[in-house]
């Protein structure tokens, strides 16, 4: 450990070194690593599912649609918008302020680290590598040790398409992680959970280091009773797609459970039986759809959530686990206790809980009572609910009639609130993320206020005054000695 | 006799969690969120400073000895703009943003929503004690939060002053004044918050950010650094020491966080720079400062003993070229200007927060940039006095800081469209105008999807052509997806 923590410190000396050369700051850089990524993923995208696959057991169209497209929907955005994103933005003055002008100059922070997790080990990696090389910074990306053959992927591949000067991959577990921790960085990137989140928010604080932390909670999704059958499948599919279609469920922004009322939960779970089969098939193993749990460690985690005998009385479907490919087949549960585990702690995996209600304006409360999500999904045409929602629940984003699909929407910021983290990505709000937005004012030496300079007397406090007020008239007034002073107290 | 023990009872991590559980409640139960709350709350604060300016003046007066003119305008004025501000713009900051949505979603419309965080903690300094204490609290509660605030203990006046203004004027369900000292905010930093907005020095910053750690809660650290003053030649001298001047000893004697620390000027100009200086100096202050009543005094003794020991270090008590004197008993230091003290000499490596003012000098005006990047650490502001433009663009370009001033010092911090914090050591979150409003809302980002116009190739069972139809619909090209549809590529 010594001697890595000893080639760290070199290694992170030179990239600060290189970063104040001024490399990274140049428009033609940022545009050849980003050239770069697009052409990593271009030539070892067969690769990259090959690993998905082994890691997780992902489908390789499920890896397109949840990864490797996306990153290049990024990857066009970001050439596409480099140059808007670079330039200073105009800042506007009061007129008082004569012959001033004011801009604000995005620069990069500096050196970033970004810590990635394993569930989508390329996009939770690049996203925000994308952002900070668009902003100009030097970065070292720590990937997940759990999900090992991506991880070795990256770290024998990429630096093969960037400038391995600036950009670092690091494999390693917590204890690199931990090493990399006692760095100085100006900005650390973190996916992962709450209790990881807290310990590095707590090494960063020591060098006062900004963090953007994307952590997980539990996503409630509200169903209300739909009429037309169109909707009913449409919302159906949607939830099942969120909850069992990308990587099983092991997605922060899963629907980890459902509430419904009383009297459409029935129908709610016939459907979803009816529409599980549409889409997975008789034996969902058989059908490679449904990726793997990770590792055994949270395929038996999981399996524990269930051990409990109420729990497991309220399994209305599925519930078939297999130790040794680490599969669990597409489950409903309808009303576990509340206070059982499965009910209080983030699931993260393919168990879907439907918690059933008196009145689906119930959801709010229930919601309301327990620590704020990155996201609520509700399915509805009830403007009342709606308003409702977005006014009386807190949570990083909502989605109406849609589950997961706000991580697509680059025009959207994506971030949590409380428990689910703070700060925010995607498209321009990574750039923003990874940049300092430097405020210049420039003056004249032409205008000058002769009244703000000591030795101090009413007339220049009065001045003053009409001054910062933007009172126009009222200065006029105070310099044709018209304004009378409401001040009682002398002067000193 | 009894009321007075009662309220000395101490305040600690029971109170504390308290006073958060009774400002929860009253956020839950909704009192801040409504436009009407946030305007009488920001109304009163406005009639709070109208009716009780000698109350204030004579506050600040106790506490740092500060001029009536710097504190009816730098402190009240500029919180009455504040509110002002911040009542006039309200209806628009409230409003949603609507968001573009693109072809990857639709049809879709998004927007997003500002919303209170919920219970906000601010922990303000003692330097513009009332200005730093309420400028965050109107962000806050224009943003719809309720507000716990911790003065400064080392301003005591001011502190007490607050306790008894803000009680009186402000809804005291939802906004509470908090006194005292180390004890007291510990209290305060266990509990669990939904922001925590920090004014003052690193060492502290430290403290508090790990404690919001614990409940993962966000942070604005607004601390300092030592925000270096180039001054080129072929300016206007008198104009660009008069402005320094301003900056420096007339914001509170040099103890602001966006003071000019230090100056560097080329070797041949920084005679003329001196001379300058002392004749403003003489202009401002009188021929003897110690006696003028326009300079604030140094805060406190443990403050004028951390200054006299810059000065009187071995090796800088012999630059001092102007000034140096010092009153003890009335905590008065005269503006001081030393000429090229040796770089690892403290003053040169503290953030002085005083009337001490050293001048660096450099073969070349180039040259100072790297003197100001060889700290390693960024300020809060940088200054450069100029007229090459050239100058100007690498300043801009090299010198990174919370914000850049060029030929002047200090005048950023009163533009409301500018954001204010800092960078690195400096800090992190800016504020001010719409951006405090901003610090203490989240933006909740809202997705309207419809039930038409479902994509089948988002759903197992996988297949080719799905593939073909998502790589098009990703790339937000719609030839490709009219392509992919006919089976054409």
């Amino acid at each position: 450990m010594d001697k890595f923590e000893k080639n760290l410190e070199r290694e992170v000396t030179a990239m600060r070194e290189c970063y104040r050369s001024g490399k990274t700051k140049q428009e033609s850089w940022r545009r050849s690593q980003l050239k770069g990524l697009q052409t990593f993923l271009k030539e070892k995208e067969v690769e990259i599912f090959r690993v998905l696959k082994q890691d997780l057991g992902k489908h390789y169209v499920e890896a397109f649609r949840d990864e490797v497209g996306l990153l290049r929907k990024s990857l066009n955005l970001a050439l596409k918008d480099l140059k808007k994103w670079m330039s200073s933005r105009e800042v506007k003055l009061p007129i008082i302020a004569l012959l001033s002008s004011a801009e604000l100059v995005p620069e990069p922070l500096g050196l970033i680290l970004v810590i990635s997790t394993w569930n989508f080990p390329f996009v939770l990696s690049l996203e925000p590598l994308i952002g900070a090389i668009a902003a100009g910074n030097g970065v070292v990306l720590k990937p997940s040790e759990l999900a090992p053959a991506c991880s070795s992927l990256l770290v024998n591949f990429l630096p093969n398409y960037l400038d391995s000067e600036a950009i670092k991959v690091i494999e390693g577990g917590p204890a690199v992680g931990e090493q990399l921790l006692q760095q100085k960085w100006d900005k650390i990137f973190f996916t992962g959970s709450a209790r990881v989140g807290r310990m590095i928010m707590s090494a960063a604080a020591k060098h006062l280091t900004p963090a953007t932390l994307e952590l997980g909670g539990k996503c409630p999704a509200v169903l209300d009773s739909l009429s037309w059958s169109w909707d009913k499948e449409v919302a159906v599919n949607r939830i099942i797609g969120a909850k069992y279609g990308s990587c099983a469920g092991q997605v922060c922004i899963s629907v980890d459970y459902l509430l419904v009322e009383k009297t459409f939960s029935s129908t709610v779970v016939e459907l979803m039986k009816v529409l599980i089969k549409k889409m997975y098939g008789d034996n969902p193993r058989e059908s490679h759809s449904v990726a793997r749990i990770i590792n055994k460690h949270h395929f038996l985690r999981l399996k524990n959530l269930l051990t409990d005998q109420m729990v497991k009385d309220s399994i209305v479907y599925g519930g078939s686990m297999d130790e040794d490919s680490l599969f669990i087949e597409p489950t409903i549960l309808v009303d576990p206790p509340l206070q059982s585990t499965i009910m209080t702690e983030e699931i993260f995996g393919p168990l879907l809980p439907i918690i059933t209600l008196d009145k689906i304006e119930d959801s709010i409360d229930f919601i309301n009572s327990r620590p704020k999500p990155l996201a609520i999904y509700a399915f509805t045409h009830n403007e009342v609910l709606r308003k409702r929602m977005v006014s009386e629940t807190s949570s990083g984003s909502v989605v109406f009639n849609d589950a997961i699909i706000q991580f697509v929407a680059d025009t959207i910021p994506f971030g949590g609130i409380g428990e689910s983290g703070f700060g925010k990505y995607h498209g321009k709000f990574s750039f923003d993320t990874f940049s300092h937005y430097k405020a210049i004012a420039r003056r004249s030496f032409l205008t000058d206020f002769w009244f703000r300079f000591p030795p101090w007397n009413n007339y220049k406090l009065e001045l003053l005054e009409t001054s910062y007020n933007y009172d126009y008239f009222g200065v006029l007034l105070v310099i044709l000695g018209l304004k009378k002073s409401r001040r009682r107290f002398d002067i000193n | 006799m009894a009321s007075e023990v009662e309220k000395k009872a101490v305040f600690n991590a029971e109170s504390a969690k308290d006073v958060v559980k009774q400002l929860r409640d009253s956020f839950v139960a909704g009192k801040t969120k409504s436009y009407e709350w946030r305007r009488t709350q920001l109304k009163a604060m406005l009639k709070m400073m109208e009716e009780n300016e000698p109350q204030i003046v004579a506050a600040l007066r106790d506490d740092l000895s500060k001029p009536e003119l710097e504190s009816s305008i730098y402190e009240v004025a500029m919180l009455k703009n504040s509110c002002r501000l911040a009542l006039k713009e309200l209806k628009h900051w409230m409003m949603p943003e609507k968001a573009k949505t693109s072809l990857t979603t639709f049809p879709s419309s998004a927007e997003i929503v500002s919303e209170p965080l919920g219970v906000v903690l601010v922990i303000s300094a003692w330097n513009y004690p009332l200005l730093l204490s309420l400028d965050p609290v109107v962000g806050a509660i224009a943003a719809g939060n309720a507000i716990v605030l911790k003065p400064s203990e080392i301003a005591p006046a001011t502190a007490s002053l607050l306790v008894k203004l803000v009680a009186n004027y402000l809804d005291s369900s939802c906004i509470k004044v908090v006194e005292g000292a180390v004890p007291e905010t510990s209290a305060l930093l266990e509990q669990k918050w939904d922001k925590i907005f920090y004014t003052g020095n690193g060492r502290v910053a430290r403290i508090v950010m790990a404690a919001a750690a614990k409940h993962l809660t966000p942070v604005v650290l607004e601390l300092g650094g030592k925000s270096p003053v180039i001054v080129d030649s072929s300016i206007n001298l008198q104009v660009a020491t008069r402005r320094i001047i301003a900056g420096k000893w007339g914001c509170n004697n040099g103890q602001a966080c966006i003071s000019p620390d230090y100056i560097i000027t080329t070797k041949d100009y920084a005679l003329k720079l001196v001379d300058s200086f002392k004749c403003e100096l003489e202009r401002f202050y009188g021929k003897n400062p110690l006696e003028s009543k326009d300079l604030s005094r140094i805060v406190n003794s443990n403050h004028f003993a951390r200054l006299s020991k810059l000065l009187d270090e071995d090796n800088v008590s012999s630059k001092i070229i102007h000034g140096g004197e010092r009153d003890k008993t009335n905590l008065m230091i005269t503006p001081t200007i030393l000429l090229d003290v040796p770089q690892d000499s403290l003053i040169m490596n503290e953030e002085i927060f005083g009337p001490l003012l050293p001048i660096i000098t450099v073969d070349k005006v180039e040259d100072s940039f790297d003197v100001i990047n060889s700290s390693g650490t960024k300020p809060l502001a940088a200054y450069l006095f100029t007229n090459n433009k050239k100058l100007k663009e690498k300043f801009v370009a090299t010198v990174s800081a919370g914000g850049l001033v060029v030929n002047d010092t200090t005048v950023h911090l009163a533009e409301h469209t500018l954001p204010f914090g800092g960078v690195g050591d400096s800090g992190m979150g800016a504020y001010h105008g719409i951006f405090t409003f901003d610090a203490f809302s989240h933006k909740k980002p809202v997705l309207y999807r419809s039930f038409a116009g479902d994509a089948f190739l988002r759903y197992p069972p996988y297949t080719k052509d799905k593939l073909r139809l998502l790589q098009a619909l990703l790339a937000g090209s719609i030839l490709g997806i009219i392509r992919a549809l006919l089976g054409w590529s």
